[in-house]
């Protein structure tokens, strides 16, 4: 399965790659509009983010970006089809078209943007690369580490950053690379592995999956910067401005606490910037190809950036990863918004 | 000079050259030749052109940069701070030692279940026979991750290791044994053994023109003689050169065990797959090979005198080696491709190595070009070599 998406990914790459003159300006809003649906690469299952339930509903962070984009386009969150893609596959998948963004816990690089044609939006979550270990192992901290073997998944910024610490430091480990993160957990709970490394998140929702999450400790220190965020392939700047803009309209609408349940009241406030950001005053949306009400869009179908960090990885959630450095500005955090004007 | 052949040049001279055969035959290889190159060319074209448009680098110059990650499995000496070249180096090592190992494996365990499959023995015959069915007729990636979990959970973790005579571990991390160290002074061991073996070959070859010319072989108790010389020259070699070969034992560390060489539990679940995958298929061949072989054949041996052991060495497999050959063949390149099964258990081989390089370079072209460039030198160098062999051991016409 992941052998074929690849092979496929790749295929189609080479296809696109052989026609010759290939368009590559502006033309993603118009293939999702004939399509009725926003193609959305995502991961194979990282709880929080992107993850599937028993049912086939997608839900997560990154999930609701991409509902935010449908209810944008199409006024209809669920107009997404997801495709669940491997650390490994998921730039081929972006630059082949077979996907019109990539919203899957990607970290924002510079070498992804030098030189594998793409360009991030935004951060939608600011991360960092941390160890899980068993607590009967003792470890304190990630200096203990000497000799260990982690297990790592290949094709992600871990497999380079758990060399550079361990380089570093001076200390030996025996890396056990596997395909998908969900392999790399098994062989960390088998045993095979002392130690997992992941992004600090996506420890803290593994953990929560193992059979015993209190035998398990997410060690404190976090070894690298990863900026998590949505990516789009270069040439197509409308595109890019529109996953940009649905991002700030979620942090924007918190900031000016507009939230799902209240936004229909909203509509009548007399703050300004909640009047522009709704589209009663100005009409900003139609410069980005879009309706003029597109944020409240966003707001009815999907929430805020608060309501959707709380339901997914935050307090609402079995994770509970506090909101730290993904706090709106105003509240010492990161995160924070472009002025809607 | 004969009268009628100046009309006959004229004659050709009248034919026009399209309607020459050998001139029609050459214009149109030399067309398809253009028509091809030039479809090469525009694909190769297109390619970079569009590339360059989506703003994605190409060309092989990532190869001299530097990898940066780490690699469980290194034959050939290996640190992060080494190029992405040299990184794709140690999963080529890794395949083919899995190749080589599974192909000489198999090659053995097949050898004997083909014969085990037409043994009079019905217990043995019908073993072999259950094993044939149950192993061909499953997933092969199945059977990788079954072996691979079964070692995982039979295993003990690191911390209570089995210790097997003070200085063998084995644990979910592998089977750990006290490696040599090579030290000052280990040349002239190797010139020692080299001069030896040297010798070796130059007495059985001697012995054996004595025995073709005389008739007589050498005795048994010289031959043993000779060999147990040899032994002891090398041992006191050894001793004069002052031990040049150190044991560097494993010990128990806070999580792994450190020093020693580990055989990593990838390796052996994949090795293990593998063998007995191809071990099957292999075992059909070689029945399939001396079934091949004229009953006439084993019944004349036996008019002979020979025992059932003779005969089956003597007579049946080499003349069934001409049919079990290139079917041989075909089963050694399945294993070689089959390798590139490793990545699913975390195997470090040449396509877990290269996705890597493929996702942190982003230059998927140029990886999977190398990738099937090095798979298929690999097979062909196979196929050369075991054709090589088929003919060496072909029927000779006298």
């Amino acid at each position: 399965m992941k052998h074929h998406n690849r092979i496929l990914g790749t295929s189609s790459l080479i296809l696109t790659l052989l026609a010759a003159g290939v368009a590559t300006a502006g033309p993603t809003m118009d293939k999702i509009k004939a399509r009725g649906a926003i193609v959305c690469g995502v991961s194979q299952g990282i709880a929080g983010f992107s993850i599937p339930d028993s049912t086939g509903k997608w839900s997560g962070m990154d999930v609701d970006l991409c509902r935010g984009l449908a209810a944008v386009v199409f006024d209809d969150p669920n107009k997404v089809q997801f495709s669940p893609l491997s650390a490994k596959d998921r730039f081929t998948a972006l630059q082949s078209s077979a996907v019109d963004l990539l919203s899957r816990n990607t970290t924002w690089t510079m070498q992804r943007e030098a030189s594998l044609g793409m360009n991030f939006a935004v951060v939608n979550f600011y991360d960092g690369n941390s160890f899980m270990t068993k607590k009967a192992l003792n470890v304190k901290n990630a200096k203990d580490l000497g000799g260990a073997s982690i297990c790592v998944t290949a094709g992600t910024t871990m497999e380079l950053n758990v060399a550079d610490f361990f380089r570093a430091n001076q200390m030996k480990f025996e890396p056990v690379v596997f395909v998908t993160a969900d392999e790399t957990a098994k062989a960390y709970e088998t045993g095979r592995c002392d130690v997992l490394i992941a992004d600090a998140s996506a420890n803290y929702s593994r953990r929560a999956q193992l059979q015993k999450p209190d035998d398990h400790i997410v060690l404190p220190e976090l070894i690298s910067k990863e900026p998590l965020g949505p990516a789009v392939r270069q040439g197509d700047d409308q595109w890019l401005n529109i996953v940009k803009w649905t991002h700030y309209a979620m942090i924007n609408a918190e900031e000016l606490g507009v939230t799902k349940a209240n936004v229909v009241e909203m509509r009548s406030s007399a703050n300004p910037e909640i009047r522009r950001l709704l589209g009663i005053e100005g009409n900003l949306g139609e410069g980005l190809g879009l309706s003029k009400d597109w944020a409240d869009r966003i707001i009815r179908h999907v929430g805020n950036y608060g309501e959707v960090y709380d339901r997914n990885v935050g307090q609402g959630s079995p994770i509970k990863i506090e909101r730290t450095t993904n706090a709106l500005w105003t509240k010492g955090g990161l995160q924070y918004a472009p002025p809607v004007r | 000079m004969t009268p009628d052949a100046p009309a006959r040049r004229d004659e050709t001279h009248r034919t026009a050259l399209v309607n020459d055969p050998k001139v029609r035959r050459i214009a149109l290889q030399a067309l398809l030749i253009i028509l091809l190159s030039f479809a090469a060319y525009s694909a190769v074209k297109n390619v970079a052109t569009n590339l360059a448009n989506q703003r994605i680098s190409s060309g092989f110059g990532f190869l001299s940069q530097t990898a940066g990650f780490g690699i469980s499995q290194a034959l050939i000496p290996w640190s992060e701070t080494m190029t992405y070249a040299r990184a794709y180096m140690v999963g080529l090592v890794n395949t083919m030692l899995v190749s080589a190992v599974a192909i000489l494996l198999s090659t053995i365990f097949g050898f004997a279940v083909g014969i085990a499959r037409l043994a009079p023995n019905f217990i043995i015959s019908q073993l072999a026979r259950w094993y044939v069915e149950l192993v061909r007729n499953l997933p092969l990636l199945f059977q990788i991750l079954f072996w691979y979990l079964a070692i995982l959970a039979a295993m003990p973790p690191p911390r209570s290791a089995l210790n097997i005579l003070g200085s063998v571990f084995l644990s979910q991390r592998g089977l750990t044994l006290p490696q040599p160290v090579i030290q000052p002074g280990a040349a002239i061991l190797g010139v020692a053994a080299l001069a030896v073996l040297a010798a070796a070959v130059m007495i059985v070859r001697w012995s054996r023109l004595r025995r073709e010319r005389t008739g007589f072989g050498m005795p048994r108790r010289v031959s043993l003689g000779l060999s147990a010389l040899a032994i002891a020259s090398l041992v006191a070699v050894f001793l004069l050169a002052g031990a040049p070969l150190q044991l560097d034992a494993p010990q128990q560390g806070r999580f792994n065990l450190s020093g020693g060489v580990t055989m990593m539990p990838e390796f052996a679940a994949f090795a293990i797959a593998l063998t007995f995958y191809s071990a099957a298929n292999i075992g059909e061949i070689v029945r399939a090979g001396i079934q091949g072989v004229g009953k006439g054949q084993t019944e004349a041996g036996r008019s002979l005198g020979l025992r059932a052991g003779s005969i089956l060495r003597l007579i049946t497999i080499p003349q069934a080696m001409r049919i079990i050959i290139p079917m041989l063949t075909s089963m050694y390149l399945n294993i070689v491709k089959n390798s590139s099964l490793g990545v699913s258990i975390g195997y470090p081989d040449l396509v877990s190595v290269g996705g890597t390089i493929l996702n942190n370079t982003g230059q998927a072209i140029e990886v999977i070009a190398m990738w099937m460039a090095t798979y298929l030198t690999i097979s062909i160098a196979t196929s050369l070599f075991m054709n090589w062999y088929n003919a060496r051991i072909a029927l000779v016409s006298r």
